[in-house]
């Protein structure tokens, strides 16, 4: 598979300042060194904790913030540094959905307004009946009947608000989403049918998507590929079946055991994590997950650990690979 | 059998705006015995904070809202009592913890100190003996260092560590009931494991019952000892953690464990989830019959659309389900997850 676009070396880095003269004091280090190939059609899961960087890795990737240092390349072209002019052709290629659609949709604006203000912007050559046909096309295509056009956001359900912020990333015909927490506020009963609509476009459409969560049982069902995420780096990048029943990092073990599943009597082992979050601004030397990890030594402090190859398509930045970590999932054996 | 903490009975909550009244809370019976967890589960709007407010007696007074029916803790009626009585029962026999613990912490104040004062209420100590009993529950919901923490502001800890000092707070009296609603759903998984762990731990030292709201079937399975489900303002399914879980009855039930992703098929490709057609209704205007039926799968023209089912035993295991086809096997649904 070719890869689509691909993160080197990035990092976004955030001062803080402090004091009456506002001196940068110290730095948040949001995302910090990651290197990342997303492939053509595949849906990438990005998990990891509140603060862990996820949100801030998707805005840089889509170029919303330049980044501190490294590169983003699209089709191997490096977007950073690019005046606002020569991004513009990418801005199409890109799209995003967020987790509360309502405060990025208008609430003076129709459905229809909204879906079709990317098109003025993107596609200026269209006639007002062509955007209104293509707004009313795409609302069908989320599960949404055309007559809801002229509707105003607040007569929409949650669901039916997220479907129509889908709507509106698909309006410019984008090749890549990055979908940031796309359903972390709905009701289970909603969840469902918004992770449907995700996986019957991404088939149709043929999309390729970062697709940001901390539900790790969401990202189990909708990712091809997990990326786990621990302080602004990549702690392991794995095939989603082989990130459950063969996890090679730790901290996706410790992240794995502590999920609730709703099964009964399924007491599964459960690995706690040491001691307290570390301060962003002043993260752990060596590894960064030291300080938390049950099977942490001394030489996990000396070097930042490389992602290694652990399996077929399967990364950990981990330098102890003598653990046998706890599956979330321990696969049926065949008779 | 010992009789239980807490009573509940016909539980009924009207709200009155603008000259129209709306009932969102339709009856509810359920009891609680010491060291017992219920679980209450249902989606967004299903009435389950207004059913804790209603019990902590937190919510407006009349006539902005009227509540009916029974809620006795102890042999005391809650419902009767005056608000000067309710306040002495607050603390020492029913305490409440919410889902995000800076609207139970005053930003202002240093966490010891709120811990101190809602003892200094309800109890004549020294001033040693409480600040000994801070420390104590500090370090029992498992806040390293308690002595020095105890001068911290709660913008000075994480979630996690002021979720923990909100527990503290609400187990400072020793009460014979918690209510927790949605305690852990603001917290990351990590976090939410721990903070599970040390309420279960809490609970099997101090024999405290728990009623434990969540819309998370995962943290049920955790946590509780009996669930109830909840869908529009009625229960309508409850029982045994097994039962509730393993062999649910009522097509709300089926549909919304059917909605989960599961573990096991993570990365399978295993097709699409189970859904729920349509929304929850909005309390003023409930269809007609079963609450459920424009949504239900196994709905019967003149039978569901019409008759109000009762919540009603369909076995001895004290497994209870709304539905009007209960006694019927029904055809597995669509909303099911294949197998
Ligand atoms: N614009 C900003 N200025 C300063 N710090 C920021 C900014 N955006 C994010 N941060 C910090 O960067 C870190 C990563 O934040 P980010 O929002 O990317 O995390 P996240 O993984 O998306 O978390 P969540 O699950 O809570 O959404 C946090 O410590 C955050 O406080
Ligand atoms: N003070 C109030 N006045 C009028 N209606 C109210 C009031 N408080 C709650 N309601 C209504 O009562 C219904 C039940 O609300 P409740 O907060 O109990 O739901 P919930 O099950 O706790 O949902 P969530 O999972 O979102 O917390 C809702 O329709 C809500 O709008
Ligand atoms: S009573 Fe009818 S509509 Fe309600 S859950 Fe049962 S079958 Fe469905
Ligand atoms: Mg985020
Ligand atoms: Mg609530």
């Amino acid at each position: 598979m070719t890869t689509l676009i691909e993160a080197s070396g990035l990092k976004q880095h955030y001062p803080v300042r402090q004091g009456l003269l506002g001196r940068q004091t110290a730095s948040v280090r949001a995302v910090d060194g990651i290197d990342l190939r997303i492939r053509r059609g595949e849906v990438l899961g990005l998990v990891g904790e509140s603060g862990s960087g996820k949100s801030t890795f998707g805005r840089t990737l889509m170029m919303m913030e330049q980044p501190t240092s490294g590169a983003v390349l699209y089709e191997g072209a490096d977007l950073v540094g690019r005046s606002h002019k020569a991004l513009h052709p990418y801005r199409r290629k890109m799209q995003m959905v967020f987790q509360d659609p309502f405060s990025s949709l208008n609430p003076r604006m129709t459905v229809e307004d909204s879906l079709t203000m990317p098109l003025r912007f993107h596609q200026p050559e269209l006639t007002a009946a062509q955007r209104r046909d293509q707004a009313a096309e795409t609302l069908e295509r989320v599960g949404l009947p055309r007559s809801m056009i002229s509707r105003y956001p607040h007569e929409f359900s949650g669901g039916q608000r997220q479907r129509i912020g889908i709507a509106r990333a698909l309006m410019v015909k984008p090749e890549f989403i990055v979908a940031d927490e796309p359903v972390s506020a709905l009701d289970v009963s909603v969840q469902a049918q918004v992770l449907n609509l995700f996986s019957s476009i991404r088939e149709t459409l043929g999309l390729t998507i970062l697709f940001v969560t901390h539900d790790l049982a969401v990202v189990g069902h909708i990712a091809d590929r997990v990326a786990v995420m621990y302080l602004g780096r990549i702690m392991e990048i794995a095939p989603t079946r082989a990130l459950f029943t063969a996890p090679a990092h730790p901290y996706t073990e410790t992240l794995l055991s502590a999920a609730p599943q709703p099964a009964v009597g399924a007491k599964r082992q459960r690995i706690a994590m040491k001691g307290e979050p570390p301060s962003p601004l002043a993260p752990p030397s060596g590894c960064v997950f030291r300080t938390r990890c049950a099977h942490a030594s001394p030489e996990c402090a000396a070097a930042r650990p490389p992602l290694r190859q652990r399996g077929p398509d399967h990364f950990s930045a981990c330098i102890r690979d003598d653990l046998s970590l706890v599956p979330a999932v321990v696969e049926k054996q065949s008779l | 059998m010992t009789d239980p903490v807490l009573s509940v009975r016909d539980l009924r909550v009207r709200f009155r705006s603008g000259g129209r009244e709306t009932q969102v809370v339709h009856g509810v019976d359920f009891d609680i015995r010491g060291g017992e967890t219920l679980a209450l589960v249902g989606e967004s709007g299903s009435g389950k904070s207004v059913t804790s407010f209603a019990l902590m007696r937190l919510l407006p007074e009349a006539p902005r809202c009227r509540i009916s029916g029974s809620v006795r803790i102890g042999g005391v009626e809650l419902l009767e009592l005056s608000e000067r009585r309710m306040a002495a029962i607050r603390g020492p026999r029913i305490a409440m913890i919410f889902q995000e613990p800076l609207t139970s912490l005053n930003p202002v104040h240093r966490v010891g100190d709120q811990i101190a004062e809602a003892i200094r209420f309800h109890r004549r100590m020294s001033r040693s003996a409480i600040r000994a009993r801070v420390i104590e529950l500090l370090s029992m919901v498992g806040i390293p260092d308690p002595a020095r923490r105890m001068h911290a502001y709660p913008g000075e800890m994480s979630g996690g560590m002021r979720q923990r000092v909100v527990i503290a707070m609400a187990l400072a009296l020793e009460p014979d009931l918690l209510i927790a609603d949605e305690p852990t759903t603001a917290l990351d998984v990590t976090v939410q494991a721990q903070i599970l762990e040390l309420l279960k731990d809490i609970q099997r030292r101090t024999n405290m019952a728990m009623l434990f709201i969540t819309h998370d079937f995962g943290v049920v399975a955790e946590i509780a000892d009996r669930v109830m489900v909840m869908y529009a303002g009625r229960i309508v399914e409850g029982g045994e953690l097994a039962e509730v879980l393993s062999s649910p009855r009522m097509p709300y039930t089926r549909g919304l464990l059917g909605s989960v992703p599961r573990f096991e098929d993570a990365g399978l490709r295993s097709g699409p989830l189970g859904t729920i057609e349509g929304f929850v209704p909005s309390p003023d205007a409930l269809p007609q019959g079963c609450a459920f039926h424009p949504r239900c799968p196994h709905a019967r023209p003149g039978l569901c659309d019409v008759d109000l089912p009762d919540l009603t035993a369909v076995d001895g295991t004290g497994h209870r389900v709304r539905c009007l086809r209960a006694s019927e096997p029904l055809a597995t649904e669509n909303t099911e997850v294949p197998a």
